[in-house]
């Protein structure tokens, strides 16, 4: 057991501890822990992907607990931190395409403008029940922001992923509903 | 319901009382303000043919005329979430504004929690603590839902809670909603009382004392604890609140509540306790067509 994992005693590479919370780096130059992703980059992602301006989240602090998972406080504690968890899980990194998550998606989805597909109702349905659709989209392929209409305004159902013609939904089983 | 005949002495319209506790519970959300605006909700609700009926005590929450309110878009979205109404109580007693740090000492399955987050906008710290890691699956599932971003979970014994994580020595104000022998969620539960003991009822006091007194020391001088059960058992109730005075620098201090209540009772079979419990407020099924709930107000003076 070493002390902390940003530089043990043998003098190995800082990893990735699954077992506490480490705030992300701000910029790649801040960067110790290989292969973990930067504020800077999380920014990047939501504004490439979905043009969620990166002031969205300036109250916001990002961390990393288990290998890939950034989660997002509102707000600051101190780093490293071990405990159960901390703010909502936000983003899976460490993988080719990032993915975020359906409640970061409910709860800061309103803000896109880019990959944001409305479905009629019905479509909504077979989407909350995990099920797969045909779709006609002619925008780019990948992680979509799904919205359907409620009480007069758009509002985000969760993440679905765009591939060959087809709208896969990505609601957990223990958020899928029978609508 | 036998089990109830020992509060006799202290219930008003006693058989009332029994049979308000015969009786099901109405279906009440509380409307998640991180996520929408009870104007928003309630529109969501009357597109979909939900009918509801307001509070007057808060715009928060709703009875609806559905016994499943799970199976609404407006539940799908975490703009609703089922709470009953009296467990809406110590949050808003409590009142903690945004930017404080805020201690949730039995925080599962995250009711309160999520409440208490919202009555912050989402701003400031609310440390949710449970000892039981089965229940923190349902704390955490609840608060990510429901959108909160505030909150940090932690799992140990509320009476040994450590502030050792954190870079802060204090809470500004802390919940202590304890484990108890649950005899105001009967109405929810018919059969809660059928592993009702007097040992039991014992047992639990003692940790609620222990948790109680550690929440008072692990919140700032001035600061806000609110304590809460939903039991009628005074063991519970006023006796853990004498215990806190004698043991921990506090006072309890008055509260309004725009719910019909009855006061701390300061005797009950051989014991009596401090007068001062008298401002903590009982709240009876057959006043307000609710659980039943105990709620007491303190203010740490050391």
């Amino acid at each position: 057991m070493t002390e902390q994992s940003n530089g043990g005693p043998t003098g190995d590479a800082p990893t990735n501890d699954g077992q506490q919370f480490d705030r992300l780096p701000a910029t790649a130059d801040d960067r110790e822990v290989e292969g973990r992703a930067t504020r800077e980059e999380v920014l990047d992602w939501w504004d490439q992907r979905f043009a969620i301006r990166p002031e969205t989240f300036e109250e916001y602090s990002f961390w990393e607990k288990g290998k890939g998972k950034i989660w997002i406080l509102h707000g600051e504690v101190s780093s490293p931190i071990r405990i159960e968890a901390l703010g909502m899980k936000f983003l899976r990194t460490r993988q080719e395409h990032w993915k975020p998550t359906t409640n970061a998606v409910q709860r800061f989805g309103r803000e896109a403008t880019k990959n944001v597909v409305e479905l009629t109702r019905e479509e909504a349905r077979r989407f909350v029940r995990g099920e797969d659709q045909e779709l006609d989209w002619d925008g780019d392929w990948g992680y979509l922001v799904a919205t359907h209409d409620l009480a007069g305004e758009r509002e985000p159902l969760g993440v679905g992923l765009f591939v060959h013609g087809e709208l896969k939904s990505l609601v957990p089983k223990g958020r899928q509903r029978d609508l | 319901m036998e089990k109830l005949e020992r509060y006799e002495p202290l219930v008003e319209e006693f058989d009332a009382f029994l049979d308000a506790c015969q009786r099901p519970l109405p279906s009440v959300v509380r409307v998640n303000t991180i996520k929408a605006t009870p104007e928003r909700a309630r529109a969501a609700l009357d597109d979909e043919g939900v009918g509801w009926t307001g509070r007057e005590w808060s715009d928060a929450v709703l009875e609806l005329d559905t016994d499943n309110p799970g199976s609404t878009w407006a539940s799908y979205h975490g703009w609703i979430h089922g709470q009953e109404e009296v467990s809406a109580i110590p949050a808003e007693v409590l009142a903690p504004e945004p930017g404080e740090r805020v201690w949730d000492a039995c925080a599962a399955p995250g009711s309160k929690t999520t409440q208490l987050a919202a009555l912050m906008d989402d701003e400031g710290l609310v440390v949710a603590n449970d000892n039981n890691l089965g229940r923190l699956s349902a704390l955490r599932f609840n608060t990510e839902r429901l959108g909160v971003t505030n909150t940090a979970v932690t799992n140990t014994d509320s009476r040994n809670f450590s502030l050792k994580p954190f870079d802060f020595d204090s809470f500004d104000k802390a919940l202590v909603d304890v484990p108890c022998s649950c005899e105001g969620t009967i109405r929810k539960n018919p059969t809660t009382l059928d592993d009702w003991s007097l040992n039991h009822v014992r047992s639990v006091a003692g940790v609620q004392k222990g948790i109680l007194t550690r929440a008072i020391q692990a919140t700032k001088e001035g600061g806000t604890v609110v304590y809460s059960t939903c039991t009628f058992a005074p063991e519970e109730n006023e006796a853990v609140l004498d215990y806190a005075l004698d043991a921990e620098d506090c006072r309890l201090v008055e509260f309004d509540f725009p719910l019909d209540s009855r006061p701390g009772v300061t005797e009950f079979e051989d014991e009596s306790y401090d007068e001062s419990v008298r401002k903590a407020k009982r709240f009876y099924p057959h006043h307000n067509d609710t659980g039943g709930f105990f709620c007491a107000k303190l203010e740490v003076t050391g």
